[in-house]
């Protein structure tokens, strides 16, 4: 029974993958893509109840269980906006059939790669899977093969690989660390074994192992000065891929660097982890809420507000102890959800009006009421005011610093506040004023938006306690 | 024997490192392929070294990998594509020769530094080979960055690889599970590759990457 779950959340999507690209007819791909990623979802959600002991290869504990659910969830989600999306797309010829077959496959390989990241318990797998998804993303953005969208797709493989092989790197010197400990194999570079052993690594062996990954697996989160490719791959990809990439491979990333501070944490010779990753999250913030101002395109202003809010959490996780890792958590959780219900609607506006620039798409309520309040609701969300949950978990951060370092605080509320101004600066002119563009109606799915700012909004009333004790025990697994 | 096992295992990482500066100032698009191979075949060389020292068999397969697929098939497919796109010209370059080189000898010597004062403890074999891998790691990023033209960027980045597998040999007993996996990932990565360059040709008849970032989306 315990197998089985696993062999689902891999399985399922490997054999939807080989099946979606033999299936001639987008139709029922797209469907079926519903039906396999919400297949996987439940295979996911029953790891809770019944955990798999830890193997060589994999492993499941609260910390990537946590990951594991909210992937699979936003997998399901957008996997139903994406077939509205898509079919949209094929309507208008942006797309043709042989590209919606390929895309379908990808998306599978994609959700399939992000799991067994998730699940790996070996640092080589780990590593693996995560260039998978990369791979996988890198050609679904490329998939108009317009010229921004190929440059787009060029500058992330680059940037992407770079990240990546660096991060092997430090994979590679972790081995060497634990080599004269656990011996030469397998052992040593399984995850579970490697943590309790950490402690009588060589520390400064591991320093270097973490800048390195750090630096890699930083480039894949988006962490600023290595964001380069993120904003790009956000404004040219299909939007269902935006969404995936913001809400999920950018966690997962971040997941693969928090398996890596566990370890450091074990050993208490090695540098402290934390600073780095504190003064990457604020460089991020910062650099990213300025950067909010004078976008034009509108997926590229939410690109860079995805690059803030990983820099939050980062911060969050990097300042550590219960309360900031549960805050962290939370704030991941907050941010996935809402940041792919904005892009959710935003692909449909997009759609309606025919185009990405902010000044073409004025007057967003009058057109399309239901699309515009969503939108505007997403944005008070995302922008961090109550009643959301995205309030609750940035005021978590903020009070939790400001007992333990109030300048940092201070520089936070800085980057928060000024995101927050250009936030709804541009939303101003696309919800309200004078309406522009076309204004028919729109063939949305409203349904996977409503689901996530629903939750987003539960959240912020009312957190149940079931969550509230799962969170604080995987706050105290990241120390 | 473990002198002599030594000392060739140092003089081939040597050459790694030695063949990587040589790339970074080929400025024709056929030389630097043929230097590309040289670099390949040298790997090809230290990682069967590797086998035979460690004795582990298991590494002569990825010896095999860099000699076949690295040294021969990819450098001929380049050729080809570069033929077909029409571009054995001149590489264009963003930073002179010279500071090019004074980068490089600078990285080789940080590398040097980084990686011999923290593996202090690790057997001499592993830690003369891991600051050799990173000083490959780092020629490869640097050629990364101060070519402009597709293909030679594309090289950067596989004589980088070249380095994580010298790396990852030169790490004992490292699971072949990586291994093949590294040399997997890079046909992978080829193949993407292939078909971007193919599909940039499609659209602009040029691979000069310089001329794709005007199409930046934010300049409207």
């Amino acid at each position: 029974m315990t197998f089985n779950a696993l062999a689902g959340v891999l399985g399922i999507p490997a054999l939807a993958a080989a099946l979606f690209a033999a299936l001639p007819n987008y139709r029922i791909a797209a469907r079926s893509n519903i039906a396999a990623t919400g297949l996987t979802l439940l295979c996911s959600m029953s790891l809770f109840f019944a955990k798999p002991p830890p193997g060589a290869y994999f492993l499941v504990d609260d910390l990537n269980g946590t990951f594991i659910v909210l992937t699979s969830f936003v997998g399901f989600t957008t996997s139903i906006f994406s077939a509205s999306y898509i079919g949209h797309e094929l309507e208008v010829g942006r797309l043709t059939p042989p590209f919606v077959r390929f895309y379908h496959a990808m998306y599978q390989v994609l959700m399939f790669a992000m799991n067994l990241a998730l699940i790996a318990n070996n640092i080589g797998l780990m590593w693996v899977a995560i260039e998978l998804a990369t791979l996988t993303t890198v050609m679904m953005v490329g998939i108009y093969r317009t010229h921004e969208a190929l440059e787009a797709a060029w500058k992330y493989f680059i940037l992407g690989s770079v990240g990546i092989a660096l991060a092997l790197f430090g994979t590679i010197l972790v081995y060497m660390a634990a080599r004269p400990v656990i011996g030469e194999g397998l052992d040593a570079m399984v995850w579970s074994v490697l943590v309790t052993r950490a402690g009588a690594f060589d520390p400064a062996l591991l320093d270097v192992a973490f800048v390195f990954l750090l630096l890699g697996y930083g480039t894949k989160i988006g962490l600023a000065p290595l964001h380069a490719w993120l904003q790009d791959a956000h404004a040219e990809g299909p939007t269902p891929i935006s969404a995936v990439l913001s809400g999920l491979l950018l966690n997962v990333a971040l997941y693969a660097l928090l398996r890596f501070k566990m370890l450091l944490a074990v050993n208490p010779a090695a540098i402290a982890p934390g600073p780095l990753m504190v003064t990457l999250g604020l460089v991020s913030l910062v650099f990213a809420a300025f950067m909010l101002y004078r976008r034009r395109d509108i997926k590229r202003m939410f690109a860079y507000s995805s690059i803030e809010h990983m820099g939050i959490i980062t911060f969050a996780f990097g300042m550590g102890g219960p309360l900031a890792n549960f805050a962290g958590l939370l704030h991941m959780t907050m941010h996935s959800l809402t940041k792919s219900a904005i892009f959710f609607a935003v692909g449909h506006v997009a759609q309606v009006k025919g185009t990405q620039r902010i000044a073409d798409m004025g007057g967003l309520t009058e057109t399309h009421p239901v699309l515009g309040w969503t939108l505007i609701l997403g944005v008070i969300a995302i922008a961090g005011l109550p009643p959301l949950g995205i309030f609750t978990s940035e005021f978590l951060v903020v009070s939790s610093t400001f007992a333990r370092a109030p300048a940092l605080a201070l520089v936070l509320v800085f980057g928060m506040l000024v995101g927050f101004a250009a936030l709804f600066l541009r939303l101003n002119s696309i919800a309200f004023g004078e309406a522009r563009g076309p204004s028919e109606k729109a063939k949305a799915s409203y349904l996977p938006m409503f689901a996530h700012l629903g939750l987003v909004l539960i959240a912020g009333v009312y957190l149940p306690p079931a969550l509230v004790g799962w969170f604080e025990t995987v706050a105290k697994l990241l120390g | 024997m473990n002198g002599l096992a030594f000392d060739i295992a140092h003089l081939l990482a040597g050459s790694l490192v030695l063949v990587s500066l040589l790339e970074l100032y080929q400025d024709r698009l056929y030389a630097l392929l043929n230097i590309y191979a040289l670099h390949a075949v040298v790997l090809a060389a230290s990682v069967a070294w590797q086998a035979f020292v460690q004795d582990a068999p298991h590494l002569y397969i990825t010896a095999a990998i860099a000699l076949i697929f690295k040294a021969t098939v990819i450098p001929v497919a380049l050729h080809r594509i570069i033929v077909r796109l029409g571009i054995h010209r001149e590489i264009e370059k963003v930073v002179g020769v010279g500071i090019t080189m004074l980068a490089g000898m600078a990285l080789v010597a940080l590398a040097m530094v980084v990686m011999l004062r923290v593996t202090r403890e690790a057997d001499p074999l592993a830690r003369e080979d891991l600051a050799f891998a990173l000083s490959v790691v780092l020629l490869g990023l640097l050629m990364m960055v101060t070519r402009r033209n597709a293909v030679s960027q594309v090289v950067g980045f596989m004589s980088l690889e070249n380095g994580l597998v010298l790396a990852a040999t030169g790490a004992k007993g490292m699971p072949l599970v990586v291994e093949i996996s590294v040399a997997f990932s890079i046909l992978i990565a080829f193949i993407v590759i292939g078909i971007f360059l193919f599909r940039i040709r499609e659209r602009f008849d040029t691979v000069d990457v310089q001329i794709l970032s005007d199409f930046r989306g934010e300049r409207q």
